[in-house]
């Protein structure tokens, strides 16, 4: 266990020694987008029944800002070992893959909720938020994290490229966190669409998170659960086989 | 010696895409051997390394270190093994004492400070102990990867070309450190292209071309393997009797270079000179080397 509290602390040392880049930056832009989105739509939006726009906001930026830095901290710290070659420091000792899973997963976890809970901090300025299901919002909130930080592992141990993991960020995790309805509800979407962001694990996350809030959402909570729970139960499972067969990381 | 050799190498074959780079390996180094890994670049020594290391697996064959099999028991090998990798590696994020005592913590020890301060007092890094490892010059960052390997005291220690653009400073008080744990009773594998480094330190050798094995023996047997001897002369007048031509190896700037078969030669190259009425100057009999040897095998096989 030794091995897996060091992987750990070392991770969670990594990204806190540059917590400008990796806290204070995602802040700043989920700071700038609710100043943006809600000066445009404030007045002419209202997608839930006693619920300003900017209300709505909150928890979307909030809960998009932990899964792209979930994401982006698993991702980033293992293509930076990988390029610089001090993944051989990682790969040397007796470290079980299952080690080297959770220490990465805790840290991205750890890093999406510091940064989650830095820009509800900062949005409190402009709204006041109840919160009437913490419990929901607990789970979605690790939950969500998990599973982006876990796709982060698959993203940092496949590409071999800086462009190539920059290629996963934007053709695949940018639009999944921005067509997931953090701007919108899905309802206000023409059929086709709301059917496509039905299959966007992302959106239950948001949705689910969003329950967490008012009590309200788009599908019911539930649903949200099993989804996003089968895709993190999924993504872990692959990305176990992945490290157990050393792919990419032992020839 | 233990009963249980310290790497014990099995008919290992390993294929990258259409390259065999490893062609059937077996070796078997015992505990507290001082062992040299020798060959060209490309000759499959940083595979097998890399395979006992569990970076690389075998494409068939079986390598075990400490009686531990590197993949079945690969805790227990990599707990056993401490590696120097050839390239130089490190993590800017941290500082020396930081990276060793993670190091430390990923080979399940926690308070190791006693015994990271004595590695570093020996590789000459106290002083550079709270820098961060961006700032560290070359030399020092291979120092601190020797440190990195011994943070466990593995009683197998690899090192994989810690000698490749390293001063002379650094690499005294390298193989000093080196030898001192070998004589603790640490086994040590080495590879280099200095081949008077592993003349001097090791007492076995083994040398790889296009991944075989093709001279495993003591270092003083395959230095006896070659018969041959040269005597260096210098004389007056500077011309040698025609009955010598036959052994001529070189004549440069007034140094001859005969070749003997045996040291009783040297008797009648004596009389011969004698004969011819030359004196002379200045005489040198040297040794064959590892070199020697190492070009000779590399050659014939």
């Amino acid at each position: 266990m030794i091995g897996f509290y060091t992987l750990l602390y070392k991770e969670l040392l990594r990204f806190w020694k540059v917590s400008f880049q990796t806290v204070l930056a995602p802040v700043i832009t989920a700071l700038l987008y609710l100043l943006i989105f809600s000066h445009v739509l404030e007045a002419h939006v209202q997608v839930y029944l006693g619920v300003r726009y900017t209300a709505f906001l909150v928890p979307g930026l909030v809960m998009m800002s932990m899964l792209q830095n979930a994401f982006a901290n698993s991702s980033s710290s293992l293509i930076q070992s990988k390029i610089t070659g001090n993944i051989v420091f990682m790969l040397l000792p007796p470290l079980s893959y299952l080690e080297f899973f959770s220490a990465y997963l805790l840290a991205s976890v750890a890093r999406g909720v510091v940064v989650g809970l830095g820009v509800f901090v900062v949005t409190l300025v402009f709204t006041r938020l109840t919160i009437l299901h913490p419990l929901w919002l607990i789970v979605f909130a690790f939950l969500g994290t998990g599973m982006l930080g876990t796709l982060g592992i698959i993203a940092g141990i496949w590409a071999e490229k800086f462009d190539q993991l920059a290629a996963f960020q934007n053709f695949l995790i940018m639009p999944l966190t921005f067509l997931s309805g953090v701007f919108y509800s899905i309802h206000s979407l023409p059929a086709f669409w709301q059917a496509v962001s039905r299959f966007n694990p992302v959106f239950y996350m948001i949705d689910g998170f969003r329950y967490g809030f008012f009590g309200v959402a788009d599908v019911a909570p539930q649903l949200s659960l099993l989804v996003v729970g089968v895709c993190f139960v999924a993504l872990s499972a692959l990305t176990l086989i992945l490290l157990k067969s050393g792919y990419k990381l032992r020839h | 010696m233990g009963a249980t050799p310290a790497i014990l190498v099995r008919h290992l074959h390993k294929h990258f895409g259409s390259l065999h780079a490893l062609q059937g390996v077996d070796l078997e180094v015992q505990q507290g051997e001082f062992f040299a890994l020798l060959g060209p670049n490309g000759a499959g020594k940083t595979t097998l390394i890399s395979i006992l290391a569990g970076l690389t697996r075998a494409s068939s064959g079986s390598a075990a270190v400490m009686g531990h099999d590197v993949v079945r028991d690969y805790r227990a090998t990599r707990k056993a093994l401490g590696v120097v990798p050839q390239e130089l590696v490190y993590d800017p994020f941290f500082t020396v004492r930081e990276g060793l005592r993670i190091q430390s913590g990923y080979f399940g020890l926690r308070r190791n400070d006693d015994w990271i301060d004595e590695v570093m007092a020996n590789l000459d890094l106290l002083d550079k102990a709270d820098r961060n490892m961006r700032t560290l010059s070359g030399g020092m960052k291979r120092r601190v990867l020797v440190a990195q390997a011994l943070v466990h005291k593995p009683p197998v220690i690899i090192l994989d070309e810690p000698t490749a653009g390293v001063d002379v400073e650094l690499r005294q008080s390298l193989w000093a450190f080196i030898r001192k744990l070998n004589e603790g009773g640490h086994t040590i594998v080495l590879t280099t292209h200095y081949l008077e480094e592993a003349q001097a330190l090791c007492n076995r050798v083994a040398m790889l071309k296009q991944g075989r094995v093709v001279a495993l023996d003591s270092t003083a047997n395959l230095l006896k393997s070659i018969a041959e001897r040269h005597l260096c002369l210098r004389i007056t007048p500077d011309t040698l009797p025609a009955g010598l031509a036959a052994r001529v190896v070189s004549h440069i700037d007034g140094l001859h270079v005969l070749a003997l078969d045996h040291y009783a030669d040297m008797e009648g190259v004596l009389a011969q000179l004698r004969e011819a009425g030359v004196c002379i100057q200045d005489m040198e009999l040297t040794q064959p080397d590892l070199e020697d040897v190492f070009v000779q095998v590399m050659g014939a096989s």
